[in-house]
């Protein structure tokens, strides 16, 4: 790739730009900084509407009482429920159960400080889910 | 993030320093960052110059035999087959220190206090640390980037504001600029769980030979890639790899649900894209590592092979240019994911005729 051929697309760096290589006027490879190339652009958005349905998936379950918030989250935060055991430090079946609704509703002030806590956000935050679809992930929001 | 004004369209050779302005670490002592395509390359090969070792980051990630490619349908990660144009998180760190006889410190923590209590430690010492980190927490990645990917690797330098900050200062490689980062969220992503937990894993060069032997590294770096990408009788790994994923894309418009073939291509193309490689999933790099390679060990042939390389590397971006005209929906012939395996097929190829040539020239 010549270095005049690096794509600088408008693309999801948000004004950053990243390295690329590519071949100089003399034949030598350099780095050439790219504002970013349409086809990440499209492989990623393609990736974040997969994020972005299953969060919406999770609030309506929520929303219907079929699920707690703690399942909204961790769509929000991309987290399995492996992965929110490891951060919490609980074992997967206390959060499959904490997925209940029921179950949720009860638990400990410091239970839910701990999940709480793993998302980076408020308890008080943490027990609801948004009544409007949010298009955004949760990295604006904080 | 704290960028100085951007110069247009700078191009800075591999080996050069760009103009931006010095960063001061604890000590007033300056650090250089530089721009790198690929996290791991660049932060080893800053933490390296800053102790007075120059190497460009192409000759490290050579060095480190850093390009690779797999494909593992039988590891899914969130329901998506595993392909990586690199090798494992960590190869090119062991590697290069190996190759160049670097004696690297490196500690991971199981209580986060300890790991930023020893960081801060270090950083007073004037001493810049590589840190694993995830991506996911790091509040200057662009927003559609923080996935929760453990594997990233950067360079902490000094403190905003000296030893009394709350803020680090960071040299993330694959960032223009150095930035700065919340002690809260650093030890988020320092200390995030899941595949490739980091640990709070920070790490930096103890030693450095005053002429480490880089002809014998790159010679080694080389002829380990070779082996690796030709050499390995599993079918989902190097040449045999590229192959592999050409004869399943094939299969997946019979086997699987449209949406989920899509899928399947469009993650393909992000590893080979997105995240940072420099183009073409490492091939770029690897064509500019070879024209090194070339003039460090008055090979001919490798400038010969670089130009195979950088071909090979327009042959990996057409790919992903028609891919994702097929994951835009663009694209709606019949045959088209047999004109995807086919253009990868014709990259293995390319590949394989590469090896065979350099193999042969370095014995």
């Amino acid at each position: 790739m010549k270095t005049k051929d690096v794509p600088q697309d408008e693309s999801i760096l948000e004004g950053n730009r990243r390295a690329c290589y590519a071949e100089d006027e003399n034949g030598r490879y350099v780095i050439v900084p790219s504002k970013g190339w349409e086809v990440e652009k499209i492989v990623n958005a393609q990736a974040q509407a997969a994020i972005r349905h299953a969060v919406e998936e999770a609030r309506q379950l929520v929303l219907e009482g079929k699920a707690s918030p703690l399942k909204y989250h961790m769509a929000q935060y991309q987290m399995t429920v492996g992965l929110l055991a490891a951060t919490t430090g609980l074992w997967r079946w206390q959060v499959l159960r904490h997925l209940r609704p029921n179950i949720f509703a009860r638990l400990k002030q410091e239970t839910l400080k701990r999940y709480a806590e793993a998302f980076g956000i408020d308890v008080e935050t943490l027990c609801k889910v948004p009544r409007q679809i949010q298009t955004n992930n949760p990295n604006q929001a904080q | 993030m704290q960028s100085p004004p951007a110069d247009t369209n700078q191009q800075s050779k591999p080996g050069t320093i760009m103009a931006y302005p010095l960063s001061k670490n604890i000590m007033g002592k300056s650090f250089i960052h530089r721009h790198a395509a690929h996290c791991e390359s660049g932060a080893i090969s800053a933490l390296l110059r800053d102790r007075g070792l120059d190497l460009s980051e192409p000759l490290i990630f050579g060095i480190g035999s850093g390009i690779f490619f797999m494909y593992m349908p039988f590891i899914k990660m969130g329901g998506i087959p595993l392909t990586a144009y690199r090798a494992a998180p960590g190869a090119i760190i062991k590697n290069v220190c190996k190759r160049l006889g670097i004696a690297i410190h490196s500690m991971r923590f199981r209580n986060p206090e300890k790991g930023m209590t020893e960081l801060d430690h270090l950083l007073e010492q004037g001493i810049s640390v590589g840190l694993q980190t995830s991506v996911f927490w790091l509040p200057y990645f662009p927003r559609d980037m923080r996935f929760q990917f453990n594997a990233h690797n950067l360079v902490a330098f000094g403190k905003e504001g000296g030893k009394e900050g709350d803020n680090y200062l960071l040299s993330d490689p694959v960032f223009e600029h150095t930035v700065s980062c919340p002690a809260d969220d650093l030890r988020r992503a320092r200390f995030a769980k899941g595949t490739f937990a980091p640990k709070g894993l920070l790490y930096y060069p103890t030693y450095i030979p005053a002429s480490p032997d880089i002809k014998g590294a790159v010679i080694k770096g080389i002829r380990h890639t070779c082996h690796r990408m030709l050499g390995v009788p599993l079918p989902f790994l190097g040449i045999r790899g590229i192959r592999y994923l050409a004869k399943e894309m094939e299969r997946w418009p019979l086997k699987l649900k449209p949406e989920q073939a899509l899928t399947y291509v469009g993650s393909v193309i992000r590893m080979q894209e997105e995240i940072g490689t420099g183009g073409a999933g490492f091939r770029f790099m690897y064509t500019a590592f070879l024209q090194e390679a070339a003039d460090i060990l008055k090979l001919p042939v490798l400038t010969e092979a670089s130009k195979m390389m950088s071909e090979a590397g327009d042959r990996w971006r057409e790919f992903a240019v028609k891919g994702a005209q097929l994951c835009k929906g663009r694209e709606t012939s019949k045959n088209i994911y047999n004109e995807l395996a086919g253009i990868i097929r014709d990259c293995a190829d390319r590949e394989e005729r590469i090896f065979r040539l350099i193999s042969k020239a370095i014995g």
